[in-house]
């Protein structure tokens, strides 16, 4: 890596301004920082991705329904406008109630608005009870409607699940499968392509016609015959530990390249030399020494992989083949979505479909920002 | 040129042995296998005629036997063209696939076609108007098409049609003309119902390629020999086809690599929603029912397309490129 002679500070303090000084002070990682809160898009990501994972602990507590309560009464309720204004007045947040007729000639359900019955829609509320992390009971949501009011603000489902809350769960698993799938193919990445980079040579030739197999498989058919190998009748939470190895399985090949690529040019330099011959094990010396000098560039790498494996499992997921309920994710959901005589009338089954595709966006742009601020001395 | 060509040759040997042993790996996994659960099934409705039937079927594929002397069979049967037998279809796997496997490789040619007709007027135009305002628009539009996955894209895009039109977008042919005999009214109704899922599976491909041929052409752009061919006044159109087009067109044939797999893997997802007769449907079937034969075939021949799309490309690189057939080795 070509670095600009870096002017100690010391040396020549006075001909310094207090903003260089900091500059020429900064760490690798403040360098990097700075520079990629240039990025606005990438920052923009960054927020709505950290958003998306600070759900994950309060999930019941932000959706104002739980995620398998059915309501028989609210089969395809269409989504729920919030009003602030009744007949010109401001009143606040509120919903209206609702009326149903059933259509003789397709029998479908169709709601109305009852404009004079109003509901309340208020933050804190009490509401259907659920488990906080499986110690102890609450009923407290973030928002909710008054008693006798439905606020199902996304619609609901096939059997009156409310898809907000729905949604809101299923993005507890989606987005953690791209991080448990991406913590699996880094260590594999790194193990063989730390291996094949290390000692090049015929170790070098075997790792690399393995990752040239695995690679020139089309991916999805892979994923889909593995994960059909899972049998049916396995606890869902081994069934999402076997898809998210599956996806590391198949995915580590990339990083694995980039490890290689990393290591072949950073084994020539000096330093690497010297450690070697005090007495470093191999271990030792790609741990303390080179993995360091291309650590910024892992990262980039594995935040561009981690969307390829949310879309893998959702992809699984929608043929049936990945997780199943009652584990939800953006996958389970979307494959309801697969009638499209449903979805033609109730288009609010397609949300998840937005969901998948801006966090997949987000990923791309937060690692591109990543990429351009990867190398600060370039 | 030949050495190039017996020494890419002969790296594919190796290449397809192992996939071979991974597919085989594969298809063995699942616990069980389909022709235990018939002869339970059979045994219990006490029929013995078909019994014996698939008593020949397991001696004929050795499936009482190790998995190495499985392995060994179905390997050595690939090069005779036997396939095996899928229990499900009560047929040689070689006779339902055909059609099929042919279907697969029409609509991920013509992805890749779609890819390289939109996006080299694009690439082009966007390196050549940088930061423009269409620049602009383009690139976002490539990364919304590059962040939509192609199997959610066909379920917008059948969402759209039954709506807007009350049509399915689905289907290669029209109503009886799927069992009609080819002739030149089916290819024309092939024709037509492959716009749809072609656009579809080549639109990722496509954002990924005008990303790749805008950077190429604007590293060019800036290199000293067009700055003086543009001092010596060589007008504009002329001076970007003569050399700096040439040089960035390098990915549209080494991409095919890397294209392909991504292509067939787009293609069996996006056939399942649209409902296409090619691999997919059949390969998610034969999974789901554990018919070993016809997954591990799909899987193998699926496998064998990409290696041989990879193989053409690195063959038509090295055509074009001295430094690639002189080298004898791949530089990518």
């Amino acid at each position: 890596m070509p670095r600009p002679a870096v002017i100690s500070p010391l040396a020549d303090e006075g001909g310094l301004t207090p903003a260089q000084q900091r500059f020429y002070a900064a760490s690798q990682w403040q360098l990097i920082w700075w520079r990629f809160r240039k990025h606005r898009l990438a920052m923009v990501s960054l927020w709505f991705l950290l958003a998306g994972y600070a759900t994950i602990p309060f999930v019941e507590f932000l959706s104002p329904y739980n995620l398998r309560m059915l309501h028989p009464d609210f089969v395809y309720f269409p989504p729920q406008p919030v009003h602030v204004f009744h007949e010109g007045r401001f009143v606040g947040p509120f919903v209206y109630g609702h009326t149903m007729t059933i259509n003789m000639e397709n029998l479908k359900r169709e709601y109305g608005e009852d404009r004079s019955r109003r509901y309340r829609v208020r933050l804190l509320v009490r509401g259907e009870p659920y488990w906080v992390w499986g110690l102890w009971r609450s009923d407290l949501h973030l928002f909710g409607v008054e008693e006798g009011g439905t606020l199902f603000l996304l619609g609901t489902d096939r059997l009156g699940r409310d898809m907000l809350s729905r949604l809101i769960s299923a993005a507890r698993v989606s987005l953690t499968v791209g991080l448990v799938g991406i913590t699996v193919s880094f260590v594999l990445a790194l193990i063989l392509g730390g291996l094949s980079g290390y000692y090049g040579g015929k170790i070098d030739i075997a790792i690399q016609r393995l990752i040239e197999v695995i690679r020139s498989f089309p991916e999805l058919p892979l994923w889909m015959a593995l994960s059909a190998a899972i049998p049916p009748r396995v606890d869902p939470i081994l069934v999402y530990m076997g898809i998210t190895i599956i996806l590391g399985l198949i995915e580590w090949t990339g990083l694995a390249r980039s490890v290689r690529g990393k290591l072949l040019a950073v084994r020539e330099e000096d330093f690497a030399l010297a450690a070697a011959l005090m007495g470093g094990s191999p271990a030792y010396v790609i741990r303390r020494h080179l993995l360091p000098a291309f650590t910024s560039h892992l990262i980039v790498s594995a935040t561009l992989s981690i969307p390829r494996m949310i879309l893998g499992e959702t992809a699984l997921s929608f043929l049936g083949l990945g997780l199943r309920p009652p584990i939800t994710s953006w996958g389970v959901l979307l494959s309801e979505a697969q009638n499209m005589n449903a979805v033609a009338l109730y288009p609010w089954l397609m949300f998840p479909v937005a969901m998948v595709v801006l966090t997949v966006l987000a990923f791309n742009f937060m690692g591109d920002g990543l990429r351009d601020a990867a190398d600060p001395y370039a | 040129m030949l050495t190039y060509v017996v020494h890419r040759l002969l790296l594919m040997i190796p290449t397809l042995l192992l996939m071979s042993l991974l597919t085989f790996v594969i298809i063995n996994l699942p616990p069980g296998n389909y022709l235990e659960t018939l002869i339970g099934e059979l045994r219990a409705s006490g029929e013995t005629a078909d019994l014996q039937k698939v008593e020949f079927l397991r001696k004929q594929y050795g499936l009482d036997q190790p998995v190495l002397v499985q392995y060994w069979r179905w390997l050595t049967g690939l090069f005779r063209g036997d396939l095996g037998y899928s229990f499900e279809y009560d047929r040689p796997v070689s006779a339902i696939i055909g059609e099929r496997l042919a279907l697969t490789f029409v609509v991920s040619a013509g992805a890749i076609l779609f890819t390289w007709v939109v996006a080299f007027p694009i690439g082009v135009y966007s390196a050549t108007h940088k930061y423009s305002w269409a620049d602009h628009g383009l690139t976002f539009l490539g990364f919304l098409g590059l962040a939509t996955p192609n199997f959610l894209l066909a379920l917008i895009v059948m969402f759209v049609f039954f709506t807007w039109f009350g049509v399915s977008a689905g289907g290669l042919f029209s109503l009886g003309m799927e069992s009609a005999p080819w002739g030149w009214a089916k290819v024309v109704d092939l024709l037509q119902h492959l716009l749809i899922p072609v656009v579809v599976i080549g639109t990722s491909g496509t954002a990924t390629m005008i990303r790749r041929l805008r950077a190429n052409l604007l590293d060019e752009l800036k290199k000293p020999y067009v700055v003086t061919a543009r001092a010596k006044g060589l007008p504009p159109g002329r001076l970007l086809l003569k050399y700096p087009l040439r040089i960035a067109l390098n990915p549209f044939i080494s991409d095919i690599g890397n294209l392909l797999p991504e292509v067939i893997s787009g293609s069996v997802i996006v056939s399942i929603v649209l409902s296409l007769p090619t691999t997919g449907p059949m390969l998610l079937r034969a999974l789901r029912t554990q018919d070993m034969y016809l997954a591990g075939s799909f899987l193998m021949l699926l496998a064998v397309l990409s290696v041989l799309g990879v193989l053409l490309s690195d063959l038509a690189l090295a055509a074009l490129d001295p430094r690639i057939r002189q080298g004898g080795g791949r530089t990518r």
